[in-house]
């Protein structure tokens, strides 16, 4: 089976590619990239990608896809589409299902189901801990065996340090790394948004700066005692950067990810009560914003990631204490992100750094363009606007403060192996795994 | 100017709007004191009090002056209503709206609750506290109390002490007294002050209660609730009394007219000593008496009236 993807920019940082050119894909891989116009297409697909952008298909370290359990918000069917429609070839599914993901045999299933749908590679992490009720360790080897890429009891932090020293100091044995949401249960007690202007003048209790900070010294302590993996989760403040900075100078075994929420809005998102912009942690101030750009610039977050959280009406269309943390993301990440590039935040090939090799390098995976490469392409109209609405949308759940505002930067088509998974311009949209 | 319009911040009031009810409140005070105390003005209206969480004076307050207006009132409560049957606030005020109310007073433990409910009926929506946002019709007795003394509210110097944290009548009154031009000063446990306070409103952050309280005209005391112990924001009501507490020896050091103003209920021996409740400069039943007043002139407001 042939592709030729004609006339596009060819762009991977990381491979160091950067030319108008024709890639050709035989049997799933990367098998020659040509001059443009020069390769023949007889017996193979073409597809036309002139004033295309043609990336390495992005992945996303962060996502809830709710299946099993709470399949009304999301189930993998419906979040590997919206995985497709954004360019996304793989997505880390997080472990906060019902009951959650912490043994071999849910691991398999959800590799099975999504394996079958073909839309999207989903990679499941494990819990750390059983039942990801922070007690005891969760079988690691097991997990890893059926194929976990990760750890992780995302949204319930272990409290427990001396559980989490166990679980660094265990983990390698399996050479999985420890997803951290990192924050301090207590210094967050019942708080709804960041703790700051916003928060004061609304009424709301607040969830402070040092709630993440505090957690984030911890792991790197622990990481850094143990020899173990850390990968901290959507880092939100200025100090956590400057501590996970710190720590990689030092050699620690850290990475971390930002997502296009925190790096893009702020708390007074959340001015109007705006259930939306309700999340954790929480969007911060102008300052911790700016902060985390510069982390993605200067490398210290190695990775931008959703956090793609579906709620559906009953979480959202409530009053704001009430209201379930999270927001959509998987369609909204590109654009988001190529904003920072034209506001001249970022330099292009940082930015696709960051949504490719960079979270693909945190599993010890790759996502490159260079010949012999696994096919995963996305194919980029880098100015056409659009906007998230009931047309487009993917997902079963519509919860983001972006829905309906203008974007700018679609998805064209997604290419997972060298088999078209998603063409926004095609009828029918969908190939899955046929 | 407010006809037609929901109450739910005092930050949606401006100082003309704060005139025309203070205004309206005033003569409306009149009715409450006549023996036949009816005003035939909102016969055939109907006002509904939804009360999700406890209170007594608010309530009734809104009750007797929708009554003394003829309005038909009716109220429910979060227990023994359909909310304990787990019925989503969305459904619920959805429920009251078809029955076609023509305005619906809110009490609410959620901040933000009362601008849930406006966006989702078509009655009128007064907020009557929600969580630790606001209570706008307690910051406008209040300016009304504050300006029957002073006659006037600009330049006027007020101390706020006690849990600014937790208090939606403080948030109110921040925001009222800021628009009408008053100084105001607060004062409160480090733990109860909640963070960027000055650039949040304009108020100055005093070092000590007998800072905030030097040379004020007005000295208002905000309730201590009970489970702040529990929650570790302080060790004892004992030390609250003697740290935070305003007796007579503080209240000296206010301004010879000063009033003490406090929105009840009252601890007494706790925020206040029981000497300056019952002393002179007490209003705290001038503010209870206006607050019909000024519940009346809401309700009338709203509901189309002309200004009294």
């Amino acid at each position: 089976m042939k592709l030729i993807i004609q006339n596009g920019r060819v762009l991977d940082p990381g491979a160091g590619i950067d030319r108008i050119a024709d890639l050709l894909v035989v049997d799933g891989r990367v098998a020659e990239l040509a001059a443009a116009g020069s390769l023949a297409p007889q017996d193979a697909e073409v597809l036309e990608a002139r004033g295309r952008w043609v990336l390495p298909g992005l992945c996303d370290l962060h996502v809830h896809l709710r299946e099993p359990g709470e399949e009304y918000k999301e189930d993998l069917a419906s979040g590997a589409r919206a995985a497709a429609a954004g360019g996304f070839c793989t997505v880390v599914a997080m472990a906060n299902t019902k009951p959650p993901i912490d043994n071999g045999e849910l691991v398999a299933r959800a590799l099975e189901r999504s394996a079958s749908l073909g839309l999207c590679r989903v990679l499941p992490v494990g819990t750390v801990t059983a039942g990801r009720e922070g007690k005891a360790l969760a079988p690691f080897g097991e997990l890893r065996r059926a194929g976990a890429v990760a750890l992780s009891d995302d949204g319930a932090p272990v409290a427990d340090a001396q559980l989490l020293r166990r679980a660094f100091e265990y983990a390698r044995d399996f050479d999985l790394p420890i997803l951290s949401h990192a924050e301090d249960p207590r210094l967050s007690l019942a708080g709804q948004m960041h703790e700051g202007a916003v928060s004061t003048r609304l009424g709301l209790t607040g969830i402070p700066s040092v709630s993440e900070e505090v957690a984030v010294a911890r792991d790197i302590a622990l990481a850094e005692y143990t020899g173990g993996r850390l990968h901290v989760q959507h880092l939100s403040t200025a100090r956590a950067v400057e501590l996970i900075r710190a720590a990689k100078a030092r050699g620690v075994r850290v990475t971390a990810e930002v997502t296009p929420h925190h790096f893009t809005l702020t708390a007074e998102a959340v001015a109007e009560y705006d259930t939306a912009a309700k999340v954790m942690p929480p969007l911060r101030d102008e300052s911790d914003r700016r902060a985390l750009i510069a982390a993605l610039a200067d490398g210290t977050a190695d990775a931008i990631a959703t956090d793609h959280a579906p709620h559906s009406s009953i979480e959202k269309d409530v009053p704001f204490a009430e209201a379930a943390p999270g927001l959509i993301g998987l369609q909204t990440a590109l654009p988001l992100a190529l904003d920072l590039w034209r506001q001249g935040h970022l330099p292009l090939e940082t930015v696709i750094t960051r949504l490719t090799s960079g979270p693909a390098a945190v599993l010890g995976r790759q996502a490159s363009l260079a010949v012999g490469s696994v096919a995963d392409l996305v194919l980029v109209d880098p100015e056409a606007g659009w906007s998230l609405n009931d047309e487009t949308n993917q997902s079963k759940s519509r919860n983001t403060p972006f829905w309906g505002r203008g974007l700018t930067g679609r998805v064209e088509a997604t290419i997972l192996a060298g088999r078209l998974v998603y063409a926004r311009s095609r009828s029918p949209i969908w190939l899955g795994a046929g | 100017m407010i006809a037609g319009r929901h109450i739910l911040s005092m930050a949606d009031l401006d100082a003309a709007a704060i005139e025309q009810i203070l205004a309206s409140a005033q003569g409306f005070l009149q009715i409450s004191r006549r023996t036949i105390k009816k005003v035939p003005s909102l016969r055939g209206r109907t006002v509904i009090t939804a009360f999700f969480e406890a209170s007594t004076r608010t309530r009734l307050s809104f009750e007797l002056a929708a009554k003394r207006l003829s309005a038909d009132t009716t109220n429910i409560s979060a227990s023994g209503s359909s909310v304990s049957k787990g019925e989503s606030l969305h459904d619920t005020v959805q429920t009251l709206d078809a029955m076609r109310p023509d305005a619906v007073v809110i009490r609410h433990p959620h901040s933000g609750a009362a601008g849930f409910v406006a966006a989702r009926v078509s009655a009128r929506v007064l907020n009557a506290g929600d969580g630790q946002h606001e209570h706008p019709s307690q910051a406008l007795l209040d300016l009304l109390t504050m300006r029957q003394r002073f006659g006037r509210l600009e330049g006027l110097k007020v101390a706020i002490i006690g849990d600014i944290l937790h208090s939606r009548v403080a948030r109110s009154n921040l925001i009222g007294l800021s628009t009408m031009g008053a100084e105001v000063r607060v004062a409160g446990p480090r733990t109860l002050l909640p963070p960027a306070l000055g650039a949040s409103y304009r108020c100055q952050v005093a070092d000590s209660v007998a800072a905030a309280i030097d040379g004020a005209q007005v000295v208002m005391v905000l309730r201590l609730q009970r489970e702040r112990m529990a929650t570790g924001f302080l060790p004892s009501l004992r030390e609250y009394a003697i740290e935070y507490g305003v007796n007579a020896r503080l209240l000296g050091r206010a301004h010879p007219e000063a009033i003490l103003m406090h929105p009840g209920p009252v601890n007494r021996g706790v925020e206040l000593s029981p000497d300056v409740v019952d002393g002179g400069r007490s209003v705290i039943l001038d503010q209870v008496e206006n607050g019909v007043a000024v519940r009346m002139a809401l309700l009338y407001l709203t509901l189309g009236g002309e200004p009294a």
